[in-house]
């Protein structure tokens, strides 16, 4: 062995880059972030404190943030589990909706009620992988059958789903959804045989958060150590080589829409079960654009989604707090989070401004989510 | 027509010396361009060749040694400052922009604008005016996608030219030309050395060089190893210079074997993506322990045979038999699994995934069967034995097994494959180009490793547009002419002349023009 690959054996080995990297891209979020609020004329050492008690301050604020972070973890599982495959989930928000309905919807048989909970539950949650795959098998299956493209037919469908679902629970002729005792819009209640119980009593930390988590591990068990994950990896590295080796590109492609569908559904159906038991029109917009830009965060690696969601729930749930102390607008957590996905997408910025430089890209790390547009 | 000695020099690099992290690409290199010369940089791939002349060409600066413009000291900041000083570079990989046309390519960078409205007027005019000069026949409306890659490679040519251009260097100009371009190519690469153009041609094929050069200069590991005149220096002292050690040519190979018939092909008639029909009813029979070479210029359906038989494209009409089993509508997969092994022409789209690394590579069409899987789970233990077994038996230059296939040399990419279909369970072995873009250590070993599997009484087909390779391994040669065989011999019973003619002109013509 030469000395050359000695050396770059070493720098594999110690190639701390793709943590780093969005790691650097944070601070350098919260440090603009700050110029922000100095701007608007208050102290950003004092706002960020307070976001920070406001995220951990307390027992009960961990457990609200981890609570917050749940269905961010699914969601963007669900986006990242297809990116594997080179497929640009933007369908999460529509797949977690329905997954959420069909849950609603079942919580309210009368066949369920009076079940025990351990059969209760998973029956709940079987029905939202159920929809969400389904609804996410759609755009796979026009992508292989005809070559649509993902993103345009994901997004159309998120717009279906909520004005479908909006109708489905608002409509009072006919009645459908509607709990018709309930004075707003909103589905009648689950049977509480079917609400999946707290891990932290009255908090919104339920035991969606650790079916979420070893929804990550399993996720992650399929990509690398099926046939199947090589299969999908191999067809979101090139396809083409996909087709040569005999793997069915088509089949492939359909099956993990229809899994990222079924990831972002659980996610949708642990949130009914989990929190509030009824499902408003509303409740859950933009959890599955927000996991978009977690999955990025993340590079669709399974294991580093749950820290990003994390860190992503922690600070819309803290950030109540820093407006009731310092006056600082909620907003600006929406602004510093943005600032997080903009440089972990432009990471030239990062790069330069903590003089990394960029090394090859491996294996693990050629996943280029700002990227792949238009090129399948 | 052999340059005087003392033309003036016109570029000149002395002792450049560049180091990456790790790695000495050149040291101490001395090379000097005459005016009004060809000449040769040659070297295998990894040699440093490219360094040295993204060096000259000012996208590197050199850790050492100095780059001299007509006896001047220059030091260029970008490729910006070559090209003020006359230098143009065709890159290997042309950097065009396909939905443009030929006029826009060109203007690209030095548009003028009337009013901010672009003026293309003199540009086209300029094209015109430079391609007639040269003879390099470019229409500057035509959209450059249209085009073949030999037109767009004068484009290239023309866009240096624009530039005042007087010293060309050219990376690897043939890699992606048919026999037929590359003739044409020489001919317009002459007619620029005629006009007073000076040229640095970086190439591995030693015959071109021998064709082209009127000086020589070979590269070995960094470092200029020699200088050679053409017209005395043979391919083999060339080839041996390149190597750092004999080269052995002629394959040896012991008179084949012929067993049954593996594969027959009956009447096939096969379509390309467009619907054009590029395979003609054509028959063919490949039996077990010999090697059937097409010959053939390429485009002449040899992708789209290849693909039908492999299970890569349903045939249109005709019949697909192995070993008597008809695998006319078998998928890839069926074909595989049957036992034929398949080493695609582009190594890069299809043989490879260039970010996984060699253990994931070398399973990428077994995979699914035992050892390498057991329950829909993947083994890593026999992937990575397999992966540790091929790279050693292939000879595989490599850091580890665990790197990314991208991070290898385009010939150690393909002993990746060639290890992966040579050693999975095969009767037939179809290899498309198998030696393309390689260096002649590469494609010495992988021709070896053919006829030993040959003599295993495994059936090889092999499609090659480099006529050589063709003739000096098979043991039957068909040649394909606008998708039908137009001739089938014993290789022994034919010429490389003969075989040339019918690859032109599909035994049509008695006489070519050439």
């Amino acid at each position: 062995m030469k000395a050359r690959d000695v050396a770059a054996e070493l720098r594999r080995s110690l190639d701390l880059q793709p943590v780093l990297v969005p790691l650097l891209a944070i601070v350098l979020a919260f440090l603009t972030g700050a110029l922000v609020i100095l701007a608007i004329g208050s102290n950003p050492v004092d706002a960020y404190t307070a976001l920070v008690r406001g995220m951990y301050g307390s027992s009960d604020r961990i457990a609200g943030s981890l609570g917050r972070s749940t269905p961010f973890i699914g969601a963007a599982l669900a986006v990242g589990f297809a990116f594997r495959a080179g497929l640009f989930n933007i369908g999460a928000e529509g797949q977690l909706l329905v997954g959420a309905t069909a849950a609603a919807w079942v919580g309210t048989w009368s066949s369920v009620r009076g079940l025990p909970g351990i059969v209760a539950i998973p029956v709940l949650l079987l029905a939202g992988v159920v929809a969400g795959g389904l609804y996410g098998g759609i755009p796979g299956a026009l992508k292989a059958r005809t070559g649509a493209h993902e993103v345009i037919v994901t997004i159309m469908l998120n717009a279906i789903a909520l004005l479908y679902v909006r109708w489905l629970v608002s409509s009072q002729d006919p009645l459908i959804l509607r709990d018709p005792a309930a004075t707003v819009p909103r589905t009648s209640r689950i049977d509480d045989s079917a609400r999946l119980p707290d891990l932290v009593s009255s908090t919104p930390l339920h035991w969606g958060f650790v079916i979420m988590v070893a929804l990550a591990v399993l996720v992650w068990f399929l990509l690398q150590r099926t046939t199947f994950g090589f299969e999908v990896r191999t067809v979101g590295a090139n396809a083409d080589a996909a087709r040569y080796a005999g793997m069915g590109v088509g089949r492939t492609i359909v099956l993990t829409m229809a899994l990222a569908g079924a990831f972002a559904g659980l996610a949708g159906a642990g949130e009914i079960s989990g929190t509030s038991g009824y499902l408003s029109p509303g409740v859950f917009v933009n959890i599955g654009f927000d996991s978009i830009a977690i999955a990025l965060l993340a590079r669709a690696n399974p294991f580093a989604i749950i820290p990003a969601a994390i860190l992503w729930g922690s600070m819309l749930s803290g950030a109540g707090l820093m407006q009731q102390e310092v006056g600082v607008s909620i907003d600006i957590v929406r602004i510093v989070l943005a600032l997080v996905l903009l440089f972990v997408a432009a990471d030239v910025i990062v790069r330069t401004v903590f003089r990394i430089r960029k090394e090859r890209a491996n294996a693990l790390d050629t996943t280029d989510l700002a990227g792949g547009w238009g090129q399948t | 027509m052999p340059v005087a000695a003392d033309a003036p020099v016109v570029l000149e690099g002395r002792k450049i010396t560049k180091t990456f992290p790790g790695v000495i690409a050149n040291q101490d290199v001395d090379l000097t361009l005459r005016a009004g010369e060809i000449h040769c940089l040659l070297g295998e791939n990894g040699a440093g060749k490219s360094t040295l002349m993204n060096v000259l060409y000012g996208l590197y600066e050199p850790d050492g040694g100095e780059v001299l413009v007509r006896g001047e000291p220059v030091r260029f900041a970008s490729s910006g400052d070559a090209i003020a000083h006359g230098i143009g570079m065709v890159h290997q990989h042309f950097q065009l922009i396909p939905t443009f046309t030929v006029a826009e390519n060109v203007a690209l960078g030095n548009e003028t604008s009337r009013l901010g409205v672009l003026d293309l007027d003199a540009t086209r005019e300029r094209v015109r005016d430079i391609s007639r000069r040269y003879g390099l026949a470019v229409d500057p409306d035509a959209v450059v996608g249209d085009l073949s890659v030999g037109v767009q490679q004068r484009i290239e040519l023309i866009k240096a030219l624009y530039r005042d251009a007087e010293i060309l260097i050219l990376d690897e100009p043939t890699a992606v030309l048919t026999p037929g371009e590359v003739d044409d190519f020489f001919g317009v690469v002459r007619g620029l050395v005629d006009r007073g153009k000076s040229i640095i041609f970086i190439t591995h094929k030693l015959r071109e060089v021998l064709a082209v050069a009127d000086r020589i200069t070979v590269l070995r590991a960094g470092r200029a190893v020699g200088t050679a005149d053409p017209a005395t220096a043979t391919e083999q002292d060339l080839a041996n210079l390149m190597v750092g050690r004999d080269v052995v040519f002629t394959v040896v190979k012991p008179p084949a074997t012929p067993g049954e018939p593996v594969l027959q092909v009956a009447d096939l008639v096969v379509t390309d993506t467009r619907g054009v029909t590029t395979v003609q009813d054509l028959d063919l029979t490949v039996r077990a322990g010999e090697i059937y070479g097409i010959a053939g210029v390429e485009g002449n359906g040899q992708r789209e045979l290849v693909e039908a038989i492999t299970g890569m494209r349903p045939p249109a009409a005709g019949t697909i038999t192995l070993q008597g089993r008809d695998i006319t509508h078998a998928g890839p997969r069926e074909v595989a699994d049957l036992g034929v092994g398949h080493v695609p022409e582009d190594r890069n789209r299809h043989g490879v995934v260039g970010a996984f690394s060699i253990v994931d590579n070398v399973v990428l069409n077994q995979y699914h069967k035992a050892p390498f899987s057991r329950r829909l789970l993947r083994r890593e233990g026999p992937m990575r034995a397999l992966a540790s077994d091929l790279v050693e038996q292939f000879d595989v230059r490599t850091p580890g097994i665990d790197v990314p296939v991208d991070t290898l040399s385009g010939g150690n990419q393909q002993k990746v494959i060639v290890a992966r279909e040579m050693t999975r369970y095969v009767h037939l072995l179809v290899v498309n180009q198998p030696t393309r873009g390689l260096d002649v250590g590469s494609i010495e070993f992988i021709h070896r490793r053919i006829v030993e599997l040959r003599d295993q009484g495994v059936a090889v087909l092999l499609v090659s547009a480099e006529l050589d390779e063709i003739l000096s391994l098979s043991d039957r040669v068909g040649v394909l002419y606008r998708g039908r065989l137009v001739g089938e011999f014993d290789r022994a019973d034919t010429t490389r002349e003969h075989v040339g003619l019918l690859m032109a002109s599909g035994g049509e013509t008695e006489e070519v023009a050439s």
